[in-house]
C-alpha cells in the first residue's frame, strides 16, 4: 500500500496537496499499488475522483497545537501500524518538514521533491534540486520509501477508477512531554497587492545601482497596479527588504508580466520568475540570460528606459 | 549562550550550470561557498554570541578543503571551527557524523542549520540531528528571539506568519531573510586564520538515498522579441503593455 499525506483546507484537499495526490493516484494505478490517503482532518468527499478508497484520519487533542514534530510522531506511529510500502507528501515547506522529521524518527531515508519515481529494487527516482535548477537521478533503498512530490512532477496519465472513500480514524499515542516547538501565534497576511499575487511585478537587480534607483520602478509598478521585486544582489546590498526578493531563496511568483530591470537572470533568480506568462527584460547586455530567455527585451540603461516608459504611460 | 552552526561546502555556480559527461557538476572553474541560508545562520550565531557573551561555533562535514568554509564563517565572527571528515553528501550519514561530533564537542544551547543545503536540497539534516538528540526543531525560521530558558521562532507560511516557542536547547533550520549577513572584515579574516580548528573523523554508516547523476532540466526555447534600445523603445513597450492588457 502507498499512503499519501494531504493537507486539509475547509473539509477538502488543500490546493498545495492536489499535485501530490494526483501523482500518487497515477503512480498507484501504473504500478498496481493500492493508494490510501492520510490527513489530520476529514476531506474524504474530495478524494473519490482520485481513486482513493480509504482515508486514514489521525486525531489527537495534542495535534491542535500544530507542532510539526507531534504530527511527525503521529505519522511515524501510523507507518508502524499500517506498514505501507511508501509514503508520499507534497513537496511544500510543510510536507518536507513533516517527512524529514518522520524519517528521522524512524531512521528511514527521505527523498525530497521527487519529479519521477520508478519502482523496482532499489527505487529509481529524479529529484528537483534548487527549485528546478538541476535534476538529480537517485536510488532509494528503504523498507518504507518516504518521498515528497516536487513542483512540476511528471504525472503519468492513467485513468483512475472513481471510488467511494471510507474513513478510518486513528488516535495515535503521543507523548505530551515530547520536547517540541509549539505554535503560539498565527497572523494572516493582510490584503493589498503582494509580490506573490501581483499581476505585474517590476523587479530590479544590480543594474538599478542604488536604493534610490528603485523610486522609478515603484512609480512604474504603481501605474501598472503591480508590485516591486528584486534580485538577491539588491537585498544583499541593503537596497530592498528580503520580502521583495524573487527567486529560489526568495518568493516564487507567476504574474501576467514580469519586468526584469538590470537582472542577469542567474538560474536561482530564474526559477522564481519562470512561471510568469510574459517577461520583459531591460538590460544593457544583449547576451544576459534574462534577455535571451525572455519574451520581450529592451536593450539599454534602466535609468533611461524606465523614466521614458513612465512618461509614455502618463502621456497616454 | 553557546550556538553551533552547521555549514556545507558547495560549488558557487552562477547563471549557467555546467555538468561533466558523467553527470557531475563541473567545478573546474568554480569557487566554493556556503549557501545563503547558512550565511544567515552564521550571522545570527555571531550576533547571539556577541549579545550574550557566549560562543559561536561552526561545523562542517566534508573534505579537508572545507576548512576554507569554516575559515570564512570564522572571518564573519564565529570563534571556533569543527571539521568532521566525511563526504557530506548523504543526509543520513551527514547527520550521524554531526551527532558523533556533538558527543565530543557538545553541548550547545542552540544549533542552527540551513533550511536546505544549497546544492543537494535535502531539507532534512537539521531535523535528523534534532530528533537524534531529542530536541525541538522548526524549519523555515526567519526570526529568533532568545530567552533564558526558551526560544521564540518565527516563520512565514503561504498565508501569513507563525510564531513558535520551544524550550532550550533547541534546533532551528533557518531561511534567508533572517538577517542581512555581514561581509568579513580584514580584521576578521586575519583572526580567522589563527582561530582554533578541531578535527574529528567519526565512523558513519551510509543511508538509503544515493545520488547517481545530475541533469540539466529541459531547455526553454523562447524567441526573444527585442522591442528597441534605450528611451526610444518606450512606445513599443507601451503597445506591448496595451496588448497584454496590463495598463490600468
Ligand atoms: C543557493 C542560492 C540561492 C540564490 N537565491 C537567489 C534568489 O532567490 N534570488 C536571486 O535573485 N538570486 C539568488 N541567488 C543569487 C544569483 O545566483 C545571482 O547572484 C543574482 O540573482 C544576481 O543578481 P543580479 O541579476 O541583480 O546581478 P548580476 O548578476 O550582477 O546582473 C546585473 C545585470 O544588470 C545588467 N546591468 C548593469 N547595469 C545596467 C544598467 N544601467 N541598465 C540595465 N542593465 C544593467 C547587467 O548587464 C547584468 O545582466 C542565489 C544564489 C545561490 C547560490
Ligand atoms: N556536509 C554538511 N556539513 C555540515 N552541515 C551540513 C552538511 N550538509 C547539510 N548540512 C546542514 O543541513 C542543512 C540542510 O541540508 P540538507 O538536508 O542537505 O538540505 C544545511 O543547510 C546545513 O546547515
Amino acid at each position: 500500500m502507498l499512503l499519501v499525506h494531504v493537507d486539509v483546507d475547509n473539509g477538502t484537499v488543500a490546493a498545495d496537496s492536489v499535485e501530490a495526490l494526483r501523482f500518487a493516484a497515477a503512480f498507484g494505478a501504473a504500478n498496481g499499488i493500492e493508494v490510501a490517503a492520510l490527513a489530520f482532518g476529514d476531506c474524504a468527499e474530495s478524494l473519490g475522483p482520485y481513486g482513493i478508497g480509504t482515508l486514514h484520519v489521525v486525531r489527537h487533542e495534542l495535534l491542535d497545537e500544530h507542532s510539526p514534530q507531534l504530527e511527525s510522531a503521529a505519522l511515524a506511529g501510523l507507518i508502524t501500524e499500517l506498514a505501507p510500502e511508501a509514503v508520499f507528501a507534497p513537496g511544500s515547506a510543510h510536507g518536507n518538514e513533516l517527512l524529514a522529521n518522520t524519517a528521522a524518527r524512524l531512521g528511514l531515508p527521505f527523498a525530497a521533491n521527487c519529479l519521477e519515481i520508478g519502482t523496482g529494487e532499489p527505487w529509481t527516482l529524479t529529484r528537483s534540486r534548487g527549485g528546478g535548477v538541476l535534476f538529480e537521478d537517485a536510488e532509494l533503498t528503504a523498507e518504507v520509501k518516504l518521498c515528497s512530490i516536487g513542483q512540476g512532477a511528471a504525472i503519468v496519465t492513467k485513468t483512475v477508477a472513481v471510488q467511494e472513500t471510507s474513513v478510518t480514524e486513528h488516535v495515535p499515542q503521543l507523548d505530551p512531554e515530547l520536547p517540541r516547538a509549539r505554535l503560539v501565534e498565527r497572523t494572516e497576511r493582510g490584503g493589498g497587492i503582494s509580490l506573490a499575487t501581483a499581476p505585474v511585478v517590476v523587479s530590479g537587480g544590480r543594474g538599478v545601482g542604488s536604493a534610490e534607483g528603485y523610486a522609478a520602478l515603484e512609480e512604474l509598478a504603481a501605474l501598472l497596479g503591480g508590485a516591486v521585486g528584486c534580485s538577491r544582489v539588491a537585498t544583499n546590498n541593503g537596497w530592498r527588504p528580503h520580502s521583495d526578493q524573487v527567486g529560489l531563496t526568495g518568493t516564487k511568483i507567476a504574474p501576467e508580466l514580469y519586468i526584469a530591470c538590470g537582472i542577469s537572470g542567474a538560474t536561482q533568480h530564474w526559477v522564481g520568475c519562470m512561471h510568469a506568462k510574459h517577461i520583459l527584460a531591460i538590460n544593457t547586455d544583449p547576451e544576459a540570460p534574462m534577455v535571451t530567455r525572455s519574451t520581450y527585451a529592451v536593450l539599454g540603461d534602466v535609468h533611461e528606459v524606465i523614466p521614458a516608459l513612465v512618461a509614455a504611460i502618463r502621456a497616454r | 549562550m553557546d550556538v553551533l552552526v552547521c555549514v556545507k561546502r558547495v560549488p558557487a555556480f552562477g547563471a549557467e550550470v555546467v555538468l561533466t559527461e558523467d553527470g557531475e557538476l563541473d567545478t573546474r572553474h568554480l569557487g566554493f561557498t556556503i549557501g545563503p541560508h547558512e550565511e544567515c545562520a552564521v550571522e545570527e550565531a555571531v550576533r547571539i554570541a556577541e549579545r550574550t557573551s557566549g560562543s559561536a561555533g561552526v561545523l562542517t562535514v566534508g573534505p579537508p578543503e572545507a576548512e576554507e568554509q569554516l575559515r570564512y564563517a570564522m572571518a564573519m565572527g564565529a570563534d571556533h571551527g569543527v571539521l568532521v571528515e566525511g563526504a557530506g553528501e548523504d543526509p543520513q550519514a551527514t547527520a550521524s557524523a554531526i551527532l558523533a561530533a556533538l558527543r565530543e564537542i557538545g553541548p550547545y544551547d542552540l544549533l542552527l542549520f540551513g533550511n536546505e543545503s544549497a546544492d543537494a536540497c535535502q531539507y532534512q539534516v537539521g531535523a535528523r540531528v534534532a530528533n537524534g538528540l531529542g530536541l525541538p526543531v522548526l524549519a523555515g525560521v526567519k526570526g529568533i528571539e532568545l530567552g533564558p530558558e526558551e526560544v521564540t521562532l518565527r516563520r512565514d507560511v503561504p498565508d501569513g506568519v507563525e510564531v513558535y516557542r520551544a524550550p532550550l536547547p533547541a534546533v532551528a533550520a533557518v531561511a534567508e531573510g533572517l538577517n542581512l549577513p555581514r561581509y568579513p572584515s580584514i580584521k576578521g579574516r586575519l583572526r580567522a586564520k589563527k582561530a582554533p580548528l578541531h578535527r574529528i573523523s567519526p565512523e558513519v554508516a551510509a543511508g538509503g538515498l544515493r545520488a547517481l547523476r545530475l541533469r540539466t532540466p529541459p531547455g526553454i526555447g523562447t524567441e526573444t522579441k527585442v522591442l528597441g534600445s534605450g528611451a526610444e523603445a518606450a512606445d513599443a513597450v507601451l503597445s506591448v503593455l496595451e496588448d497584454l492588457g496590463v495598463l490600468r
